[in-house]
C-alpha cells in the first residue's frame, strides 16, 4: 500500500530556507573578512602583543684568575625559579610536587605567595643547577618560568677567600677584590625578544636585539701555589698555638706585587650560610697592630740616614735597663756596649731608645712617614685600614723612645710587609698591587742604598744561632729579618699575657726577591715569641717560595753557612 | 553507441550497488573530506600530538561504522520506533537530572558501568524524529492543537536540557524540533507572532537565564569589559582568526594556537586554530565542503518519497547548519558562548556519533527510495 506523498512544504518555503542559508553562509563570510583583512593588522599586532616580549640575556662576570692564569674565581651557568603568582596560583594541586623538588617548604611557600600575590615576578629558588632547573619546567605548572643566570664559584675555595671576595645573589661583588673591581668584571645584559606562551614558558628566540657583554677577565698578582702554601702553614701554625687569628703577607719587592695574602680564620666563599661577618675581613689588609720590634730596622734607618750614626757605631745599654722620665725602658738582659748589629740581633730596646732620643724631635716621624706609615698603600683593597702614626710635632721623650720599638703607632701588616720592601729593594717605596704588573714599577727612594744593604746584613744575623729568629732560616739561602712580639693593649693597658707574634723577614738576603710578613694573634700555647711562633711560618713557607719561583741558592752548602757562623762568634 | 550503453550500464550497476548497500556516494564523500580536514586541523591543534589523532581516527571510524548500520534500517522502521526512542531519552534525561555526574560544572552525563554518555545527545535525533512521525500522521499544515502538542513534546526535552545546564544542546534539540514544524506548513502569522513572543519574553527569559551565561552574552558585546575572564576567549580566537589573513600562517605555524593562549582549542574552539594557519581562503574551502554536505542533505529531502522522511530529512540538514553557524559565529565572536562543537572537526565522542547517526538516518532516506528507473 502506497503512502500518499504530502507536499507540506510550499516552494516559497524552500525559498525562505535558501535565503537564510545563504544570507547566514554570507554572514559567516563578512565575519571572516572583516578579521582576516579589514582588521588583520590590528589582530596581528594584538597576538604579537601577548606573544613577543624583549627579555634580558645576562652576561656573565669575568673571571678573575691567578698570575699563572689558574682561575680563583669563574662564573657557571644557573637557574633560578620564578613565579607569576596570579597564575600559580591556579595551579595549587601541582605546588606539592613542586615544593619537593625545590626542597622547600609548603606552608612557606603558600606564604610567599600569599604576600606577593599583587606582583608579577618573584622569585621562589635562586641559583639551581640547570638539571633541577629542566626537572622543575618538566612539571609544567603554569606561572613557574626559569631565568638563567651566573654563580660565581671559587675553585680555592677558604684559601683566597679574603683576597678574592665574593659576589651576592645578584652577581654584584661585595667583598674583596670582587667588589674593588665590580665595574671591571661586572657584564653588560643584552637583549632578545623572544616568544612566549601564556604561561610565560620562552617557546622561541626571535632575535637578538643586543649582545650581551660579558665581564672583563682579571689577573691577580696571586700565586695559586704560594697561595695556598701560606695558608696551609698558617692555618697549622695558628691551631698549634692556639691562636686567635693570624695572617701572611707576601710581596714581590721589585714590584710591590702581592703574591700571597693569607689570613686566620677564613670562611669558604661557596658556601657562606651561617658564618660571622668577622671572619670575612681580611685581616692584613683592614687590621691594625702595633709593629712593636719589627720597627727597629726603622729606627736605626733614620739613626744611620741621619749621619749620627753608622754601622760600626757602638751603644751602652748598660745596665738593661733606661730611665725615661718616669718611665722605665727595659732589656731582657743587659748587652752592655753593642754595635747596631748586635741592637737588632738581641733586639734592644734600651739601645733603639737611645738611638731615637739622640736624634733631633720629627726625625722617627719623618722615618715612619716616608716608610708608608699611616697611609693606605693604593692597593685599592676594599676596607684598608691606613693605621696611625702620631703626627704631633711634639713627642714626648717616653713616646720618643716607646716609638723606637714599635709602640704607639698602628700598622697594618700589608704596610709592614711593604715597608720591608724598601729595605729589601735598596731604598724604594713602591705603590702595592693586587693585580699582575705588566712593566716595571718606579718607586720613590727613601732611604740611602748604603742604609738598606746595611740594614739587610745586620738583619741576616738575626737570623742566626745567636738571633732571635733562627728558626726563620732556609736552608740554601741566605735570610734577613726582624721578630716582634707585643704586648696588646687592653682596655688601655698592656696585657701580660695577650701577645701578638711577628716575623718580617726577606730572601734571598743579598739580593732579595721577596718580603714576608707573618703575625699570629694571640697565641695561647707555651710559646708565644715571634721567633718561636711565627718564624717557623715564615722559613716553610718562604723556602717553598725560593724553590716555586727557581730562585738561585746564595749559599753553596749548609757547612759553609754552619762556618760562617762559626767564624762570626769567634 | 554499443559502447556508450555499456558505460550507462556499469554506471547504472555500480549505483545500484551503492543502493543496495544503503551508502550515498556524494554524501559519503563529503563527510570523509571532512573528517580529513578535521584531523589535520587537530593535529595541528592538539601540537602534534599523535595519540589524540588516533584517538580521534578510531571515533570516526566507530562513528562511520554506525552510519553505515543506521543507513541500514529503513524510514518506516524509524518512523515506527520514534514515539520509543523519545520516550526512552525522556527517561533518561531525567535520571541525568535526578543522579546525574557532573562534568565541567554541568550535570549532563549518566554513568552507566562501561561507559559514560550524555543522553541530551540521543534527544537531538529523537525529538525531530517524534515530531515529524507525530506529524506525518495527519494531515498537513497540521492544526493548532497538534502544533500546540508538538511543541510541548520540543519544549520538554529542550528545558531539561537547557536546566542541566548545557544551552547548545538546548538549542539544538529545540531548532530541530522546530524545523520539523516550519517545514510542515507552520503558518507564517504563527512564526512572526511566536518570534514577536521571543522578542517581548527576552528580559524574562534574561533573568532565568544563569549569571555565567548572562555574562556570555554582555561579553559578546563588549569583550574588552573583562579580558582576562569571560571576554578572555573572544578575544583570543578574534586575534587568532584575524592574524590568519588571507592565506593564513600555514598548517602547524599558527602562534595563538600553540603558545595556548587559545583556549578549548581542540574543541570547541578549532576553527580557530583552523582560520589562523589557513586564512580566509582556507575558510572559504571548509565552508565550501560544508555547504556541499548541506545541499545534499537538502537534496535528499526533496527526493524524499513520504511525510515522515523528508520532514525529518530537512530537519536534520537544517539542524546541521545550526551546528555549524552556532559554532563558528561563537568562535568568531557573533553569538554569545555556547558549547557547540564544530561539526566532524572538533575532538570529542558523543557529538561526532549522533552526527554520523544522523546522516545515516538521511542516507537510509534516500536508499530506501523506490527507484522508478532501472
Amino acid at each position: 500500500m502506497k503512502e500518499k506523498v504530502h507536499n507540506p512544504t510550499s516552494a516559497f518555503r524552500i525559498g525562505v530556507v535558501i535565503t537564510v542559508l545563504v544570507g547566514s553562509a554570507l554572514v559567516l563570510i563578512g565575519r571572516a573578512f572583516d578579521l582576516q583583512v579589514l582588521r588583520k593588522d590590528f589582530l596581528q599586532d594584538q597576538g604579537d602583543a601577548r606573544a613577543l616580549r624583549v627579555e634580558p640575556v645576562m652576561a656573565h662576570r669575568g673571571m678573575i684568575t691567578d698570575r699563572q692564569g689558574e682561575p680563583l674565581a669563574i662564573s657557571t651557568p644557573v637557574d633560578s625559579v620564578w613565579i607569576q603568582p596570579q597564575t600559580f596560583m591556579t595551579a595549587q594541586s601541582q605546588w606539592s610536587p613542586l615544593a619537593k623538588e625545590l626542597g622547600l617548604n609548603m606552608a612557606d611557600m603558600r606564604r610567599l605567595v600569599a604576600q606577593k600575590q599583587d606582583k608579577e615576578f618573584v622569585f621562589l629558588k635562586r641559583q639551581i643547577s640547570p638539571m633541577l632547573g629542566q626537572k622543575v619546567m618538566a612539571l609544567k605548572i603554569p606561572g613557574v618560568s626559569l631565568l638563567r643566570e651566573y654563580r660565581r664559584y671559587y675553585p680555592m675555595g677558604e684559601v683566597a677567600a679574603h683576597v678574592v671576595g665574593f659576589t651576592n645573589v645578584d652577581d654584584q661583588g661585595q667583598e674583596g677584590l670582587e667588589l674593588a673591581y665590580e665595574n671591571w668584571l661586572h657584564g653588560t645584559p643584552g637583549k632578545q625578544r623572544v616568544i612566549k606562551d601564556r604561561l610565560g614558558r620562552v617557546i622561541q628566540h626571535v632575535e637578538l636585539l643586543q649582545k650581551p657583554q660579558p665581564g672583563k677577565n682579571l689577573t691577580l698578582s696571586i700565586d695559586r701555589r704560594l697561595q695556598y702554601l701560606a695558608y696551609r702553614e698558617l692555618k697549622k701554625a695558628v691551631f698549634k698555638n692556639k691562636a686567635k687569628s693570624g695572617s701572611v703577607v707576601i710581596l714581590d719587592v721589585h714590584t710591590g706585587e702581592v703574591l700571597a695574602m693569607v689570613n686566620q680564620p677564613s670562611y669558604n666563599p661557596n658556601t657562606r650560610k651561617g658564618l660571622k661577618a668577622s671572619s670575612f675581613r681580611n685581616r692584613a689588609v683592614t687590621d691594625v697592630l702595633e709593629p712593636g720590634s719589627t720597627m727597629k730596622p726603622f729606627t736605626v734607618a733614620a739613626g744611620l740616614e741621619s749621619g749620627r750614626y753608622t754601622a760600626d757605631s757602638m751603644i751602652n745599654t748598660s745596665p738593661g735597663f733606661l730611665k725615661v722620665g718616669r718611665n722605665l725602658v727595659r732589656d731582657a738582659h743587659n748587652y752592655g756596649l753593642i754595635d747596631i748589629t748586635t741592637l737588632l740581633q738581641k733586639s734592644s730596646n734600651v739601645g733603639a731608645s737611645k738611638m731615637a732620643l739622640s736624634l733631633p724631635e720629627n726625625t722617627l716621624l719623618h722615618m715612619q712617614e716616608a716608610f708608608g706609615f699611616g697611609e693606605i698603600t693604593g692597593s685599592g683593597f676594599p676596607g684598608e685600614a691606613s693605621g696611625i702614626v702620631n703626627t704631633s710635632p711634639h713627642w714626648r721623650p717616653i713616646e720618643q723612645a716607646t716609638m723606637s720599638f714599635g709602640y704607639g703607632l698602628s700598622v697594618t701588616p700589608l704596610q709592614l710587609a711593604r715597608a720591608y720592601c724598601v729595605l729589601a729593594n735598596g731604598g724604594y717605596l713602591k705603590p702595592i698591587s693586587f693585580v699582575r704588573q705588566q712593566h716595571p714599577v718606579v718607586g720613590q727612594r727613601i732611604i740611602k742604598t748604603k742604609t738598606a744593604t746595611a740594614i739587610r746584613t745586620m738583619l741576616e744575623s738575626v737570623v742566626s744561632h745567636d738571633g732571635t729568629a733562627f728558626k726563620a732560616s732556609v736552608e740554601g739561602y741566605r735570610v734577613a729579618g726582624k721578630t716582634g712580639t707585643v704586648k696588646k693593649l687592653v682596655n688601655g693597658q698592656y696585657s701580660d699575657d695577650r701577645y701578638q707574634a711577628l716575623f718580617a723577614g726577606m730572601a734571598p738576603a743579598v739580593n732579595p726577591r721577596f718580603v714576608m710578613v707573618v703575625i699570629i694573634n694571640e697565641p695561647r700555647g707555651k710559646a708565644f715569641y715571634g721567633g718561636l711562633v711565627a718564624a717557623p711560618v715564615f722559613s716553610r713557607v718562604m723556602s717553598g717560595a725560593l724553590r716555586l719561583f727557581d730562585i738561585a741558592p746564595d749559599v753553596t752548602t749548609p757547612d759553609r753557612w754552619q762556618m760562617a757562623v762559626a767564624e762570626a762568634h769567634l | 553507441m554499443l559502447t556508450n550503453e555499456f558505460v550507462e550500464d556499469r554506471i547504472t550497476s555500480s549505483r545500484l550497488l551503492m543502493h543496495r548497500l544503503h551508502i550515498d556516494l556524494p554524501l559519503l564523500l563529503g563527510l570523509l573530506m571532512l573528517a580529513g580536514v578535521g584531523l589535520f586541523v587537530l593535529y595541528s591543534a592538539s601540537g602534534q600530538d599523535d595519540s589524540m589523532i588516533i584517538r580521534q581516527l578510531i571515533r570516526l571510524a566507530l562513528a562511520f561504522v554506525i552510519l553505515i548500520a543506521v543507513a541500514q534500517i529503513s524510514p518506516a522502521t524509524l518512523s515506527f520506533w520514534s514515539p520509543w526512542i523519545y520516550s526512552i531519552g525522556l527517561l533518561l534525561l531525567i535520571a541525568v537530572l535526578v543522579l546525574g555526574d557532573i562534568g565541567k560544572g554541568a550535570q549532563r552525563w549518566l554513568d552507566i558501568g562501561i561507559f559514560r554518555f550524555q543522553p541530551s545527545e540521543i534527544m537531538k535525533l529523537a525529538v525531530p524524529m517524534m515530531i515529524a512521525r507525530f506529524l506525518a500522521d495527519t494531515h498537513l499544515p497540521p492544526n493548532r492543537k497538534r502544533l500546540l502538542l508538538g511543541a510541548i513534546l520540543i519544549a520538554l526535552p529542550a528545558l531539561m536540557v537547557a536546566k542541566q545546564p548545557d544551552l547548545g544542546t538546548a538549542l539544538l534539540i529545540a531548532s530541530a524540533g522546530g524545523f520539523v514544524l516550519f517545514l510542515a506548513g507552520l503558518s507564517w502569522r504563527f512564526i512572526i507572532l511566536s518570534l514577536v513572543a521571543i522578542a517581548a519574553s527576552a528580559p524574562f527569559v534574561w533573568n532565568l537565564l544563569r549569571e555565567y551565561q548572562q555574562q556570555r552574552i554582555l561579553t559578546l558585546l563588549n569583550p574588552q569589559n573583562d579580558p582576562l575572564g569571560t571576554g578572555y576567549h573572544i578575544i583570543q580566537s578574534t586575534i587568532a582568526i584575524g592574524s590568519g589573513g588571507l592565506y593564513g600562517k600555514g598548517w602547524l605555524n599558527g602562534t595563538q594556537s600553540h603558545l595556548d593562549f587559545l583556549p578549548e582549542r581542540n574543541t570547541d574552539f578549532i576553527f580557530a586554530v583552523f582560520s589562523e594557519e589557513f586564512g580566509f581562503f582556507g575558510i572559504m574551502l571548509l565552508l565550501l565542503i560544508y555547504i556541499f554536505i548541506i545541499s545534499r542533505c537538502l537534496v535528499i529531502a526533496v527526493q524524499s518519497q513520504d511525510t515522515y522522511s523528508r520532514l525529518l530529512a530537512g530537519s536534520l540538514a537544517l539542524t546541521f547548519f545550526v551546528y555549524l553557524f552556532v559554532n563558528i559565529g561563537m568562535v568568531s565572536g557573533l553569538l554569545p558562548v555556547v558549547g557547540v562543537p564544530l561539526p566532524l572537526v572538533s575532538y570529542g565522542g558523543t557529538s561526532i556519533v549522533t552526527l554520523m547517526a544522523a546522516f545515516g538516518i538521511l542516507m537510509s532516506i534516500q536508499t530506501h527510495r523506490k527507484l522508478l528507473a532501472g
